[in-house]
This record gives structure tokens, sequence and C-alpha cells, in this order.
């Protein structure tokens, strides 16, 4: 008579579940939604190749501003995640241990993409800031 | 009173394939393209950036005449032909689960894949087009724009 009815341990009626495998999830469509639009950009940019030099010159002279070099490096970051944790996706359906280490190996993703922005952001920085 | 048929009594086999539906091949195979493409994107796409933004002068370094120079050879041709392909099927299908994921209403999922898949049709024939009759030394052109390997 002293037990009170416990509330269920899960969330009812989603499959939204938090923690690191939800918001991983989130953060790979994100990413992947932002990349697929640059590319479609980034293809029509470099297609002006074939209008002329100076056409191709112009457009890409607009990405060497200071504004556009942090967009690059917010790109560079998006694709780095995006690379490290397909990765990680691929061994959780691939990898009998997979499911099992998800957690560890988002970390690792998380670390590995600090050393790779660790590596490109200073020399990237001093390419766009460092005048030229 | 109605009468629930008996679980476990023998039931007539049902007609054709014993799964419900072919869809769900299509559907791992695009789940398999998936995770094949991205790995070969991880090198492709590294590289790339690796060779334009981090080496030498990184972006400073990018113009008409460093595309030029880098598609006169057939190994960065392959390269960003290969690149183009896989990142816009494995992109133009990850935006087709998002829209099926979202968007509730039939038409609007009709109207969102068709224009995605209209885009990634002309984008990918328009960068296969560019690859391959791009002109690294047009007629006409100021020479100090064009790499150094062309006559003037």
């Amino acid at each position: 008579m002293s037990t009170a009815p416990t509330a269920p341990a899960r969330p009812a009626g989603t499959l939204y579940r938090g923690r690191e495998g939800m918001w991983s999830w989130v953060a790979h469509r994100v990413t992947g939604f932002a990349i697929f639009f640059f590319l479609l950009v980034h293809v029509l940019d470099t297609s002006l190749v074939r209008v002329s030099p100076e056409a191709y010159n112009d457009v890409i002279g607009t990405y060497k501003n200071p504004i556009m070099g942090l967009g690059e490096a917010g790109l560079v970051l998006a694709i780095v995640f995006h690379a490290f944790n397909g990765l990680r996706i691929i061994l959780v359906d691939f990898w009998w241990q997979g499911t099992r280490y998800q957690r560890v190996m988002l970390w690792v993703v998380m670390g590995l993409v600090v050393v790779t922005m660790a590596g490109f952001l200073p020399r990237h920085l001093m390419n766009v800031f460092g005048g030229h | 009173m109605t009468t629930i048929a008996d679980p476990k009594a023998p039931r007539p086999s049902r007609p054709g394939p014993t799964r419900r539906s072919t869809h769900g091949n299509t559907e791992m195979v695009a789940w398999l393209f998936m995770r094949v493409s991205g790995v070969i994107l991880v090198v492709l796409i590294f590289g790339h950036l690796f060779v334009n933004l981090v080496q030498g002068e990184g972006i400073n370094a990018i113009d008409f005449g460093f595309v030029a120079g880098k598609w006169a050879s057939p190994f960065w041709q392959v390269w960003d032909l290969l690149m183009l392909w896989l990142a816009m099927i494995h992109g133009a299908n990850g935006v087709r689960t998002i829209i099926s994921d979202y968007a509730e209403k039939d038409s609007t999922r009709i109207v969102l894949k068709s224009l995605l898949y209209v885009a990634t049709v002309v984008v990918i024939v328009l960068g296969t087009l560019v690859i391959f009759t791009f002109d690294p030394c047009p007629p006409n052109s100021p020479t100090d724009l064009l790499p150094s390997f062309c006559e003037r």
C-alpha cells in the first residue's frame, strides 16, 4: 500500500531518446543537409571556368574575403564531423561490437574533429587574414 | 459473437514472393550505397580540401590558372568526376530521406523530391560537361590569367 505507481522510465510516444545517439544523428542530418546545398553552389561556381577566366576569378575572389573565410572554416568543420561520424555509423552497422561502443566512438569522433581542426584552422585563418 | 481464428491453424500460403514488397530491396541498395560512397568520399574530399585549402598558399592560390593546371592531368579529372557523382548522389539520397521524414503531405513530398531530382541531374550533367569540355587555354584571354603551359 506504500508503493506509489512509478512513472515509466522511458518517454512514451517518441523515438527520440536524447543523449549521444540522438544528438549525433541530429548533427549528422544538419551537417549533411548544409553540405549538400554548398555542393550545389560549388559546382555552379566552378562551372564558370567554362565561361571565361575573368568570370571564374571574379566569383572565386568573393570566397577570399574574411567573412567567407569564416564560412569556409564552418564548412570544413561540418565536413570533418560528417566524415568521422559517418565512419562511426558504418562501424555501428557492421562491427559486431559497434552498438556497444557507439557512445565511446562518438567521443573518439569529437576528438578527431578537434585534432583535424587544430591542424586546419591556423593555416586557413592565416591564409584568409594574414594579408597577401 | 466473433470468432477469432486459431493463430496456430494452418493457413493457405500467400501467393507470390514471401516478402510483402520488393520496395525493401531498393532501400537496401540505397542504404549500402551511403556507406560505400561515404568511405570513398572521405578520401576524395579530404584530399580535395588538403590540395585546395592547405597546401601552398591555400585558398589564395585558387584561380583559373590553378583549376586549369589541375584539370590538365587526367588524375584530377577522374578524381573530381568521381567526387562530383558520388557526392551528388550521396547528398541527394540523404536529402530524399529527410524529405520523406518531414514532409507529411503527399503533394509536398512529390514537389520537393521532383525539385531535388531535377537539381541533382542538372548539377551532375553540368559538372561532368565542364570537366570534359574544359579548355585550359581559351583563345583571346589575357595570358596572365592562364596557366603557364599555354602558348601565347
